[in-house]
């Protein structure tokens, strides 16, 4: 298809299945047009009806989700999620997967993924002050793991230092589930003023729509049928459907944008993501109930002779198509200009609800735009209940507890990831109040007032109890923003699944779905953007079902925020909830004994809220010194990161190794000051909070967990030397 | 560029001056005291980083100026930027671990007599975040010699800290005449209470005082 003069290809079911379409969707695409589609035509059909782009078998199930609150300007369907932070000043972010292309080619897909993840949240008007991810991996005994950690952590790094914006969170895991499907995805977080957010909505007719940013190539051709398409041993011949990133033109894309609205040319505006110039142009004409018609030969192409085909499939990076105001033409040309990029008006709107392609004179498509766009085929795929594991049974306690501890704190999900993060830029912008390491990122906003942000999920709990583990997410998100100091107030989510045709798959979709639902009312944490992610699955092994949940939150005084670290010989440790009890899928248990059983631990969403309530009105009356939620590794696992931070030693009196390592929810570990103790446990009981001291901070150099006694350099050793050492090789 | 914002922010913290920010494409400074080359990525940096921005056009004003005594300050890729321009010897390579590295590390100041260093005591050593995955600062053997011999080098990485493999720990350099230094840490991101630390507060207050 080098040249656009040859005769298109003759529609064959081979070439409709080549295409992702099913039978009956091709039947129905036909039965549409009235008539056998163009090559061109297919390709755009091939587009939006796939997974990525249609929700085809997510959308029933979505529409179930919480997506309204006080602080809610903008739900789900647009480029991202937008929230009120009071004065006249909002929140832009989203989250969004770029699985399929980074196993394929890892630095150039998770630079990608993190270039459109921004490329959302400034179309939408904001300047993006925060990016987070969340990688998991294949087991690190896997010969591809290496390759793909080094690969994806350079190109988030990449993407994000280069186009200057802080990277503050994430999470990376490891699990052998991911050995042929990893997951990256990308959250950005951006800043705007509430009156002047941007939409893709089109309006009026015969307005210019124009093509703005890069030139387009041949790259990312299919990416978005690619990304809804299992994988097989042949994964590696798909890298030309690969997009290739320019973090360098990002930028100036981003700042000729914001100069660009502030002028009022705009009208609407939608980046060119997942399908390109189709979906973007469809988006905006559907939403807007207009038609939209382009000439290509007007299409800033960096390549000769590409075919109408290829152009309205590429998905060439750093692209933005926008209704412009036809008499501010020439002045939004100049700022482009200035930029250094293209500007070229490729089309107009119409009135006939067609969506009509040009291409040397030749019409090579004309679709009804509404049946391509937000009418697209939606399914009811039949699902089964997932099974419920067992109980599970007696474990015996450590043989060696000082062993067991420091083989979890150095296990490959447990250690530090100092070797990842130091790698992103955490600082640029000069506003980052919390780098990772601790609970939750913390950025200034303006004066005193902050943000939190965070991304969560624990994908073995989903595996176990797609139900409780759906809340689970949510909660520890909620739980992490609560612990340094931040009001929760919504979230993005990224719902990465296997193959939905199958019921056993989808029946964990739909039961994470309710949990993260039931979860998000009781919290009152709205879902307000997110990507669906399906078809993960490589030679028909799925990975675990991972919903990870991206959540902001709220501070007006980012001088009170709470971090993790001890800070004075002395202080008083205390447990906020109840004792450990929960072994059930507990990191002790996968990394201690090899165990992945029982059922995860259970989330009572009432106490969540009540002791963090409790736990954030301690931190703004300024009355505890370090705070650090309860999660992976139990009480063990956290005061190990407080010691850690601190360098300072900690003296615990504990029961049982239950105490230690179960990962019953709704609980934190903080820290205050000896005089405070009795205040804090007073103000406790009047709550109806579970509240115990479990210890203190001491001055030696050395962890006693209730007359186990572990030095803090051993500790040290195994929590910062897993990751460079496995890099290593 | 994209660092430029920060660089601006810290100088008019210290100085209550608002700086002028111009345009890569503009061919003269404007009435001056002090050029800072911010850090950033030029032009994405996919070639040698600094090599295209050292050829912008304003850089030939900048490069002029400089050689009659104007101030000029390089920090990360302005240090690249200004020592690929020629204002500085020696050269920036890939950190010897090959990986982007953004922490903080100890600097040592060696020399402050320098109109960046002259509110810090000699020898002094303060916390300061580097981030870059260019930094590792080599010349050659006879420049190595005048460098130290003269003086000329005004950080040293210490305690270890290293992050890129530079030869003798430096972190920053300043020219013959005095007026023009690099660095590859950013002091602009260690200025105030909700970076952590404000320990590069300091060397912004010098440049009141030269």
């Amino acid at each position: 298809m080098k040249n656009a003069a040859a005769a298109e290809p003759k529609i064959t079911p081979e070439l409709v299945a080549q295409h992702g379409l099913k039978p009956d969707e091709y039947e129905r695409f036909i039965g549409l047009l009235g008539r056998e589609p163009t090559f061109t035509e297919l390709g755009i059909c091939s587009a939006m009806w796939n997974e990525h782009c249609s929700y085809k078998s997510s959308k029933k199930w979505l529409k179930q989700l919480p997506t309204t609150g006080k602080r809610v300007i903008q739900g789900p369907g647009e480029n991202a999620g937008v929230i009120d932070i009071d004065d006249g000043q909002a929140i832009v972010f989203k989250m969004e997967s770029h699985n399929h292309p980074s196993f394929i080619e890892p630095y150039q897909g998770s630079a990608t993924g993190v270039g459109g993840i921004l490329r959302d949240v400034f179309t939408m008007g904001a300047r993006p002050i925060a990016a987070l991810n969340a990688l998991r991996f294949g087991e690190p005994s896997h010969p591809k793991t290496r390759h793909l950690v080094s690969g994806v952590v350079a190109g988030v790094g990449g993407y994000g230092n280069s186009f200057g914006v802080p990277t503050l969170g994430g999470e990376v895991n490891f699990h052998k589930r991911y050995n042929g499907n990893i997951l990256v995805n990308a959250m950005a977080v951006g800043l705007a003023d509430a009156d002047k957010i941007f939409y893709s909505k089109a309006k009026g007719v015969g307005l210019p729509v124009v093509y703005l940013g890069a030139k387009t190539g041949r790259d990312g051709i299919h990416g978005a049928t690619m990304a809804s398409a299992e994988f097989d041993d042949k994964a590696d011949e798909k890298r030309p459907t690969v997009q290739v990133g320019d973090p360098f033109t990002e930028k100036c894309l981003l700042e000729a944008c914001l100069e660009l609205m502030a002028t009022g040319a705009v009208i609407a505006i939608q980046d060119m993501g997942a399908a390109g110039l189709t979906s973007s142009a469809v988006e905006m004409g559907a939403k807007g109930d207009l038609g939209i018609e382009l000439n290509l030969d007007d299409v800033p192409c960096r390549e000769e002779g590409m075919t109408a085909y290829e152009m309205m499939l590429s998905e060439s990076q750093e692209r933005m198509l926008m209704i412009l105001r036809p008499e501010m033409e020439v002045a939004s040309h100049a700022i482009f200009k200035k930029w250094g990029l293209d500007f070229a008006i490729i089309g107009k709107t119409t009135d006939t609800l067609r969506f009509v392609i040009k291409h040397q004179g030749v019409v090579k498509a004309d679709l009804p735009i509404k049946q391509m766009g937000d009418e697209a085929p939606e399914y009811d795929r039949p699902w089964v209940e997932p099974k419920r594991p067992a109980p599970l049974g007696d474990v015996a306690a450590p043989s060696d507890l000082k062993a067991a501890i420091l083989k979890l704190v150095g296990s490959p999900d447990m250690c530090s990831r100092r070797w990842v993060w130091e790698q992103y830029d955490t600082l640029i912008q000069s506003n980052s109040a919390q780098v990772p390491g601790g609970d939750a990122g913390v950025v200034r906003i303006s004066g005193t007032k902050a943000i939190a942000v965070s991304s969560d999920v624990t994908p073995r709990y989903v595996e176990a109890d797609a139900y409780e583990g759906g809340k689970q997410a949510v909660a520890e998100s909620w739980r992490n923003l609560t612990a340094v100091g931040a009001t929760p107030i919504a979230i993005t989510d990224n719902l990465n699944f296997g193959n939905p045709e199958r019921p056993e798959i989808m029946g964990q979709f739909v039961f994470a779905l309710k949990g993260m639902g039931e979860a998000c009312r009781a919290l009152d944490y709205p879902i307000v953007s997110g990507n669906v992610s399906l078809y993960n699955e490589t030679n028909g092994q799925a990975i675990l079902p991972t919903p990870t949940v991206g959540g902001v939150g709220l501070m007006s005084d980012w001088r009170k925020m709470a971090t993790v670290k001890f800070k004075a010989q002395g202080d008083a440790i205390l447990l906020v909830g109840t004792k450990g009890s929960h072994l059930g899928q507990s990191a002790y248990l996968r990394d201690v004994e090899g165990r992945e059983e029982g059922p995860p631990p259970f989330v009572d969403l009432a106490l969540e809220k009540k002791n963090g309530d409790f736990v954030r009105g301690l931190i703004t009356d300024g009355q505890v010194t370090a705070v650090h939620d309860i999660s992976d590794g139990g009480l063990a696992g956290a005061v190990v990161d407080m010691a850690l931070a601190g360098s300072l030693g900690a003296e615990l009196v504990v029961g049982d190794f239950r105490e230690l390592f179960g990962e019953d929810q709704a609980r934190y570990v903080l820290t205050c000051a000896p005089l405070e103790v009795v205040k804090i446990i007073t103000q406790a009981h009047v709550k109806g909070v579970d509240i115990v001291r479990v210890g203190t901070v001491s001055g030696l150099d050395e962890v006693n967990f209730g007359g186990t006694v572990v030095g803090l350099p051993e500790l040290s050793a195994a929590f910062e030397g897993w990751f460079p050492e496995f890099m290593t090789g | 560029i994209n660092r430029e914002h920060d660089m601006a922010r810290a100088l008019h913290a210290a100085t209550g001056i608002k700086p002028h920010i111009v345009w890569h494409t503009d061919t003269s400074l404007p009435d001056v005291d002090l050029v800072v080359v911010p850090g950033g990525f030029s032009y994405g940096d996919y070639l040698r980083c600094g090599a295209i921005a050292a050829r912008s056009p304003i850089m030939s004003d900048v490069r002029a100026k400089a050689l009659k005594g104007l101030k000029v300050i390089g920090v990360c890729n302005g240090f690249q930027i200004i020592t690929e321009a020629g204002l500085l010897p020696g050269v920036l390579m890939r950190n010897a671990q090959l990986r982007f590295v953004c922490k903080e590390v100890k600097l040592k100041v060696e020399n402050n007599t320098t109109f960046f260093t002259n509110r810090i005591a000699k020898g002094a050593v303060v916390n300061c975040p580097v981030a870059h995955g260019e930094g590792n600062y080599i010349c050659d053997a006879e420049t190595l010699k005048r460098l130290e011999g003269e003086g000329r080098v005004v950080f040293r990485y210490a305690e270890g800290t290293n992050p890129n493999g530079a030869m003798n720990d430096i972190a920053g350099i300043v020219n013959e005449a005095g007026n023009v230094i690099g660095m590859m840490p950013h002091p602009e991101n260690m200025v105030e209470a909700l970076h952590g630390r404000t320990d590069c507060k300091p060397l912004f207050e010098s440049l009141l005082a030269a």
